[in-house]
């Protein structure tokens, strides 16, 4: 597995890890996109017999890189879970309980539609909307430019839902799709985190930084 | 038992047919004596001959027989004949053929048809009152079995029909046949008397004797071929471009001689014009109208996606005679006679003698009419299958239907099927699962597999798993959640489509279907064509896709999937022996075709070579795309991607080397950015039988193979979930798509039969050993002929411009080629 590289944003390093998340080295923040828990159970649930080994290995993943980066903070710019409750996210609740000391932040995304009384059973703290840490902002899709102006003295977002991928052609007609981390001029895309979702194709402006995850490495494109 | 002839329901019958100035074939009466013994077996025989009578008479005669004091009077006989079609199409008028002999005869016999077309009440009044001949599709019948109390329905039946069988084997819907077949014959109550006989109806195809073994594997019995010894004349005349091209390429070439069609066209009653895919058809429906606008009104479009109301008033009209030409794909390839077709024209390649022979017997249809088809090639070599196809025909060289094997996905469907209904035994089941020809060689293990697959949902960490779908109680296995059993039922008919998408305008109207894959390549405000009209796609919701009519002239025709068939072993064969006479000069002994195609020999001769029976041509050339090594074995689309995938494999473990693939009917391409290291001293090691299975298990797993047959074992194994009316909003949460199951499970479940059956699937079907090894073979003992020509040559164009079709929209494509011919011209 490569070692994650550092890409700076404002004077923030920003850590691109291979196991799609992102370490913020300044506050000691790892962010997270689109985990969706519970995914592979809601399918189960309704007879389509989904390997639940992805679910246990995307918690294992995300466990590691807690401690990797002995992070103090996780903030999940939405779709912490898929669905409905079910008893997959039990074994989070369980997982949770081992890592206590951890300060979860949840910006609210389309699929995150639980009881608020499961977020508090799981001591994490929700956002409606979005979440401001010194002078970034952390939101599940990005807002229209229009709203973007009423937060002038934002320097930079951070959003998931896309699930961004990024095609590779080599020569002689040979092309790929990879997971990606995507920088705008303004807004970062992080890959969905959860290996049980498929990727949308994004197509990279002259400027930005595609960081294209190929599942050991990590390739950087721009 | 006393010959057919003379029991009541013989006389009965044949009096009545003598009052239409008929009698019957000796055909028929030889199945209805078989019959009448309550004999299985199947009727060969071509359409339009009076097979259907073959069957359902017999199933009358027997009735009357058994019944002939009353047989009149009596009403109510419960089911008496099943019979199966593939085509929801071809009930209605099977249906209608029926009920004319039943009220001539004046019995109180009722038919119905159950499909997905069928109203809500009807379907509730033949539960109430089955009545007693039944025409029913696949899929519908297994609906049939996911009823409460379905025994109920089959216990007084006595024949099961599958008609137009050779169509349904080597599907999964003869599968499914198979499956449905083996649960009536054991469901029925075991008294001597009762036992419901089996018969097949099939056209000419090379393994009829299997054909039959497959259909009756579980009633074991041996059964009877009977065949209809009525050979119909067939006369092929191609239709020439004025101008040969050298550089010829898939798809442009048939358009400019549509011209030629018109004359053929106003010359006979009604013309059937067959176009390979639904997308050229739409295209030509078109042209023949910018090139004739008076047959406006007068020819019709008729193809898969079409509104079904549309396709059945084109089959109306197509009976009575009102319509002079219909642009139709494999869509009328089966069924009851449209009488007033005189003509057929074929366009581009059929692929196969068998289907050939089909469209072809669509016209002339009095005794000793001789049927005329016209053969309008696509590019100019396809000429030469013209030519393979006319002496295949005089060789009566007919493709054989290979039967499908070990379909997992069509088993699981059918256990969840049957556990919605009344719950099943599984040692029960089992023995009859094992009694079909499908699933002879299923193990106990595999069986234990399936079951846990339904009732677990595989490995899972238990105290976190919701799983729920097949539960067990007192030993039997049933579904009990109804929402689930819900799901399934919608998911049954899924055999046969691909993820469709209906096309409305948003003004309300129904068009027709499209494939998703196809509107996902699209974006607002392009515009493409479905049923003959041109649409601004406008946007999708709910699994519909809204648009708007257009002025606009530009549109892209969409390509669907299924497009696309192989070239079969024989044709394949038969073309590699024309070939042979390619270069001969002498008129009297060439083919038309070949006499025509020369210039294109010439030039192919003197830039490489033309290959004869026992060669293999191998062309090496480079231009700007990198280096291209073209391989010539002929022998179908199918085989030639799994041999560019093992030949990529082996020259790569000579050296690091990555290739992309392309491949026609003809031949295949590898294209890579190096030189490909080729050439006299290798290319016999190449392309060596030896080690053959290695080869192929390590190729399988580089290619892309698999994935594409895990898209439709998913759907069928039902872990895709396409959506049902009403639930669509809930529904969201569960979609996912075929890839992504594919990565999931290749890596987190690796062993799981759904995937295992897709590359199971490749090696039968794609990389069938056999057909592989046959091949490579023929090359050991070939001269392999490299050649390395300075420019493409005219038989590598086609190969070249078909992979180029991917990643260009056709206009562009257009372009790109007509600038490629100029710069070879020059």
């Amino acid at each position: 597995m490569q070692n994650p590289i550092a890409h700076t944003i404002n004077q923030n390093t920003f850590w691109v890890s291979p196991e799609r998340v992102l370490f913020w080295e300044q506050e000691n923040t790892l962010i997270v996109a689109d985990v969706h828990i519970g995914k592979t159970g809601h399918f189960r649930k309704a007879g389509i017999a989904v390997p639940q080994a992805v679910y246990k290995e995307d918690l294992q993943r995300l466990m590691s890189q807690i401690y990797f980066f002995k992070t103090d903070r996780l903030i999940i710019v939405g779709d912490l879970s898929h669905s409905k409750a079910n008893k997959e996210l039990d074994l989070f609740t369980k997982w949770r309980k081992d890592f206590s000391l951890l300060h979860i932040d949840l910006i609210k995304g389309n699929h995150d539609i639980l009881n608020e009384n499961w977020y508090k059973e799981a001591n994490i703290i929700t956002h409606s909307k979005q979440l401001v840490v010194t002078d970034f902002l952390f939101e599940h899709e990005a807002n229209s430019e229009k709203e973007l102006s009423t937060l002038a003295d934002i320097a930079y977002t951070f959003t998931g839902h896309v699930h961004p991928g990024i095609k590779l052609r080599g020569q002689a007609k040979q092309s790929f799709m990879f997971p990606c981390f995507y920088f705008g001029k303004q807004n970062c895309i992080l890959p969905a985190f959860s290996k049980f979702t498929g990727t949308y194709r994004v197509i990279p402006q002259k400027g930005d930084a595609v960081y294209a995850l190929t599942g050991t490495e990590i390739i950087k494109m721009g | 038992m006393a010959e057919v002839q003379h029991t009541k329901g013989f006389q009965i019958i044949s009096d009545w047919l003598k009052t239409s100035g008929h009698s019957p074939f000796s055909f028929q009466q030889e199945a209805w004596q078989h019959i009448l013994k309550n004999e299985s077996g199947i009727v060969n025989a071509p359409t339009g001959c009076g097979k259907t009578f073959s069957i359902f008479l017999g199933s009358i005669i027997q009735f009357i027989n058994t019944n002939h004091q009353n047989y009149k009077d009596k009403k109510n006989n419960n089911l008496q004949l099943l019979w199966i079609t593939p085509l929801r199409a071809l009930a209605k008028d099977i249906c209608r053929a029926m009920e004319e002999v039943i009220s001539q005869l004046e019995l109180k016999w009722k038919v119905g048809i159950r499909n997905g077309d069928t109203a809500t009440a009807e379907r509730a009044n033949q539960k109430k009152q089955m009545p007693e001949v039944l025409i029913i599709t696949p899929e519908s019948l297994h609906l049939l079995l996911a009823q409460k109390g379905y025994a109920h329905f089959f216990k007084s039946l006595k024949i099961i029909a599958v008609d137009e069988w050779h169509e349904l084997l080597g599907s999964k819907r003869g599968v499914q046949v198979e499956l449905a077949i083996s649960r009536i014959l054991n469901s029925q109550p075991h008294t001597v008397d009762a036992s419901c006989a089996v018969w097949g109806i099939s056209a000419t195809i090379g393994n009829l004797q299997q054909a039959k073994e497959v259909l009756l594997a579980s009633a074991n019995t041996k059964g009877v071929i009977i065949k209809a010894s009525l050979e119909k004349k067939i006369q092929v005349e191609s239709i020439y471009p004025d101008e040969i091209e050298k550089y010829p390429w898939a798809g442009h070439l048939g358009i400019k001689l549509a011209h030629k069609l018109i004359p053929i066209i106003q010359k006979s009653n009604t013309t059937l014009i067959f176009i390979n895919t639904r997308g050229m058809s739409e295209t030509w429906y078109q042209t023949l109208l910018d090139v004739c606008p008076e047959l406006a009104g007068s020819i019709a479009l008729h193809h898969g996606s079409i509104d079904r109301e549309l396709r059945e008033w084109i089959e109306d009209n197509l009976h009575s005679g009102n319509l002079k030409a219909v642009v139709c794909t494999a869509s009328l390839d089966l069924g009851v006679d449209f009488r007033p077709v005189e003509t057929v024209v074929q366009v581009g390649s059929p692929k196969g003698v068998a289907r050939f022979l089909q469209r072809a017997g669509r016209s002339g249809h009095s005794p000793d009419a001789v049927s005329k088809i016209y053969f309008l090639p696509t590019h100019s070599l396809e000429l030469i299958e013209a030519a393979a196809l006319k002496s295949a025909i005089e060789e009566s060289m007919i493709e054989s239907r290979v039967p499908m094997m070990m379909c997992f996905d069509v088993l699981v469907q059918y256990l969840n099927t049957i556990a919605i209904s009344d719950g099943f035994d599984p040692e029960q089941i089992y023995r009859e699962v094992k009694s079909t020809f499908c699933y002879s060689e299923l193990t106990k293990d595999e069986w234990q597999e399936i079951l846990f697959f339904i009732t677990e949902g595989g490995t899972a960490m238990q105290q976190y798993d919701d799983f729920k779908k097949v539960e067990i109680e007192n030993g039997l296995y049933r579904i009990n959640s109804r929402k689930i059993a819900m799901r399934h039922r919608m998911h049954i008919g899924t055999i046969v489509s691909d993820a469709m998408l209906k096309v409305k305008f948003l003004s309300g109207g129904y068009i027709g279907v499209i494939e998703e894959y196809f509107i996902s390549r699209l974006d607002a405000g392009d515009v493409f064509t479905l049923a003959g009209r041109n649409l601004e796609f406008m946007m999708i919701k709910d699994m519909t896709v809204f648009v708007k009519k257009t002025d606009k002239k530009k549109s892209i025709v969409p390509s669907w999937n299924g497009g696309r068939m192989p070239l079969s072993a024989n044709l394949g064969k038969k073309l590699r022996q024309t070939l042979n006479k390619a270069l001969i000069k002498n008129k009297e002994e060439q083919h038309d075709e070949l006499l025509a195609l020369k210039p294109l020999f010439d030039l192919q001769e003197k830039i490489s070579h033309v290959p004869k029976e026992k060669e293999l041509l191998i062309e090496q050339i480079e231009t700007k795309d990198g280096f291209h090594l073209f391989v010539y074995p002929f022998e179908g689309r199918l085989v030639h991607e799994a041999m560019a995938a093992i030949l990529a494999w082996r020259i790569s473990s000579i050296q690091p080397i990555t290739f992309s693939f392309a491949m026609n009917d003809y031949g295949f391409e590898l294209l890579s950015d190096q030189p490909i290291p080729v050439d006299d001293t290798n290319v016999y090691d190449l392309f060596s039988p030896e080690n053959l299975f290695t080869a192929i298990q390590r190729s399988v797993n580089s290619t892309e193979m698999a994935k594409r047959k895990f898209r439709d074992i998913a759907v069928i194994g039902g872990l895709i979930f396409q959506g049902m009316p009403g639930e669509k909003k809930k529904a969201r949460h569960l979609q996912s798509s075929a890839s992504l199951l594919f990565k999931v499970f290749s890596e987190y479940d690796s062993k799981n039969l759904l995937l295992r059956q897709a590359y199971n699937e490749v090696m039968e079907q794609q990389m069938e050993e056999a057909r592989l090894r046959d091949m490579l073979e023929r090359i050991q003992h070939s001269k392999i002929v490299i050649t390395f020509p300075k420019q493409l040559t005219p038989f590598c164009f086609p190969i070249k411009v078909d992979s180029m079709r991917e990643d260009l929209s056709s206009e562009k494509l257009e372009d790109r080629v007509r600038k490629m011919q100029q710069q070879l011209k020059s």
